[in-house]
């Protein structure tokens, strides 16, 4: 009987901290690379003052934020203003569940996993909506109102690519995905090939999603303060941060799952160790689209409103809906290879 | 000892019991934004019962839809308006047979259905996904794409004509606005702006000290 809820109750919850710990330091340590890559791109230090390189910044910052009084403003919505972050973190960290590291590690091999994400990256935006409406402060009401608007136009391009791959690979199930990407051609089986546009869109939509610059507009400093979460302070804002970085590293790791054959080798299955398949290809390709995130912060200035609004109704989706269209075709006539290796 | 239909019921019940709580606070709630989140918690739990009947599909796609898309759309309205919050309590006692009546024959076609279901068991069989050895949405996207081909595309038609239909009512034109016009904002080239002029070098006038004070007002 012990056994049983041991391996019922027990081994689940130490899965699921085996991903959640890790998760919530890798945050820690992206924040400090993010202050050293903006710092080396504009031609500074970055923060170098505390701990080896400055490593331990983010963690100081982090109990700083963590000692901080949340400050409640007057006449906000008590209930719904302390709800808020939670309520942006739970699906930013419950999205999690269906990311496959590996042949094997996966929390819970659905079978709709993609279905499963699209649900949970779906629910977030309420957190966002909630804290701008229970803040009663203007600023952060109008930075919700543009949070909701970006985030609902991006998921239907970002539905569309996911519905191009899902043609292709025949499967919900992201691990059978990355199966499908697998083959003799290598790199050349990758779906990001025959998926070329869809996997620009997806990534760039990505970063819309997550509220990114240069989609920033929900945060705008220069404009509406910071958006949504201008009232809060603390280990209020310290979750809102810890949902925002979760989710880019939840589009990171998408990115290559879906396109980029996650943890298959590159290179010819010859190369002994690098051509096999293993985790450490993901984390290799998870960390470079984390750095696009990155680059495009130090790069990019920010989007006007209306222009944005423009990219994701009037290009992104008639060109995600025609390659589905596209995408059905190479699958129908067989112009593209799928699964031909395990 | 977890036995596992007897935790299933348990789960049901509790689901059961969250949305009922959740649609009662849809109709009680004083706070329009509160009403509105009860609803979106409704949405959920009626997710989760959909799952333990293993339509995952449907659930999945209750929470994308409804609670990802729609109630977000509805959320931002309550959000913007401006209520009283009194005058719309004043209806509810004058409003509360309509209600009544309308819940009534709601449930009475609820127990037809529940009813019909159980009497038809025999002639549909068992679950038809299960049978096929397939997952649930495995199995409805091969029933949606080849049983029912028709059907789907046509309701897909009066779906489009939907969309097209709340965009041609909604749509104005009106006289005396000024669009940009995009495409043509990004094909501008430097020369049609700025003109370069070459000219020789020009020797500074000699001053004239009481000039400025004069043009200046």
């Amino acid at each position: 009987m012990g056994e049983q809820i041991l391996n019922q109750l027990i081994w689940p919850v130490i899965y699921i901290l085996c991903i959640v710990l890790p998760l919530v330091i890798t945050v820690a340590l992206y924040v400090w690379w993010e202050r050293k890559v903006l710092g080396w791109m504009h031609v500074r230090m970055g923060p170098n003052k505390i701990g080896p390189f400055g490593l331990l910044q983010a963690f100081a910052d982090v109990t700083k934020l963590l000692l901080k009084e949340v400050i409640l403003p007057t006449s906000a919505n008590k209930a719904l203003y302390y709800m808020a972050p939670l309520i942006a973190l739970v699906p930013a960290l419950a999205a999690w569940a269906v990311i496959p590291f590996n042949d094997q590690m996966v929390l819970a091999n659905v079978n709709a996993g993609v279905l499963y994400l699209l649900a949970m990256t779906s629910l977030g935006v309420y957190g966002i909506i909630l804290a701008g409406w229970a803040s009663n402060s203007r600023y952060a009401l109008l930075g919700a109102m543009r949070s909701a608007a970006q985030v609902i136009s991006y998921e239907l391009a970002m539905g569309l690519c996911l519905v191009c791959v899902l043609v292709l690979a025949g499967s919900l199930n992201l691990t059978d995905i990355v199966h499908a990407q697998a083959g003799t051609k290598g790199i050349g089986d990758w779906f990001m090939w025959p998926l070329l546009p869809v996997f620009i869109i997806y990534f760039i939509s990505g970063v819309a999603e997550t509220n990114r610059a240069p989609f920033d507009v929900a945060e705008g400093e220069s404009e509406i303060v910071a958006g949504f979460h201008v009232e809060y302070s603390g280990s209020a804002f310290a979750l809102f941060f810890l949902a925002e970085y979760a989710n880019m590293i939840l589009v990171s790791f998408l990115a290559p799952i879906l396109f980029m054959g996650g943890w298959l080798s590159p290179l010819p299955a010859s190369w002994g160790f690098l051509g096999h398949p293993s985790i450490l290809w993901l984390f290799a390709k998870v960390f470079a689209f984390a750095f696009l995130f990155l680059w495009f912060r130090a790069s990019f200035p920010r989007y006007r409103y209306d222009q944005i609004m423009r990219l994701g109704w009037k290009v992104f989706i008639p060109i995600t809906i025609v390659w589905v269209l596209v995408a059905g075709c190479m699958k129908y006539f067989g112009w593209v290879t799928v699964g031909t290796g395990g | 000892m977890i036995d596992p239909q007897m935790f299933q019921l348990v789960c049901f019940y509790a689901f059961a019991a969250v949305t009922v709580v959740a649609a009662l606070g849809v109709i009680t709630l004083r706070n329009t934004v509160h009403a509105v989140l009860s609803l979106v918690l409704t949405f959920f739990s009626t997710a989760c019962i959909w799952l333990l009947a293993e339509a995952e599909f449907l659930a999945i796609a209750l929470i994308v839809v409804y609670v990802g898309a729609v109630m977000v759309l509805f959320l931002f309205v309550v959000m913007m308006l401006d209520i009283n919050q009194e005058r719309l309590r004043e209806g509810f006692i004058k409003f509360l047979p309509v209600g009544i009546i309308v819940a009534l024959v709601m449930l009475g076609e609820m127990l037809a259905l529940i009813g019909v279901r159980a009497m038809h068991e025999a002639v549909m069989g068992a679950n038809p996904a299960t049978v096929a050895g397939m997952s649930n949405t495995e199995w409805l996207g091969h029933a949606l794409y080849t049983q029912f081909l028709l059907p789907f595309e046509i309701a897909a038609l009066i779906l489009t004509v939907g969309v097209v239909a709340a965009v041609v009512l909604t749509l104005r034109h009106r006289t005396g606005v000024r669009h940009q016009q995009a495409s043509q904002q990004v094909r501008v080239q430097p020369a049609s702006r700025i003109r370069v002029v070459k000219m020789a070098a020009e020797v500074p006038a000699a001053p004239q000290p009481e000039a400025g004070k004069e043009t200046t007002p």
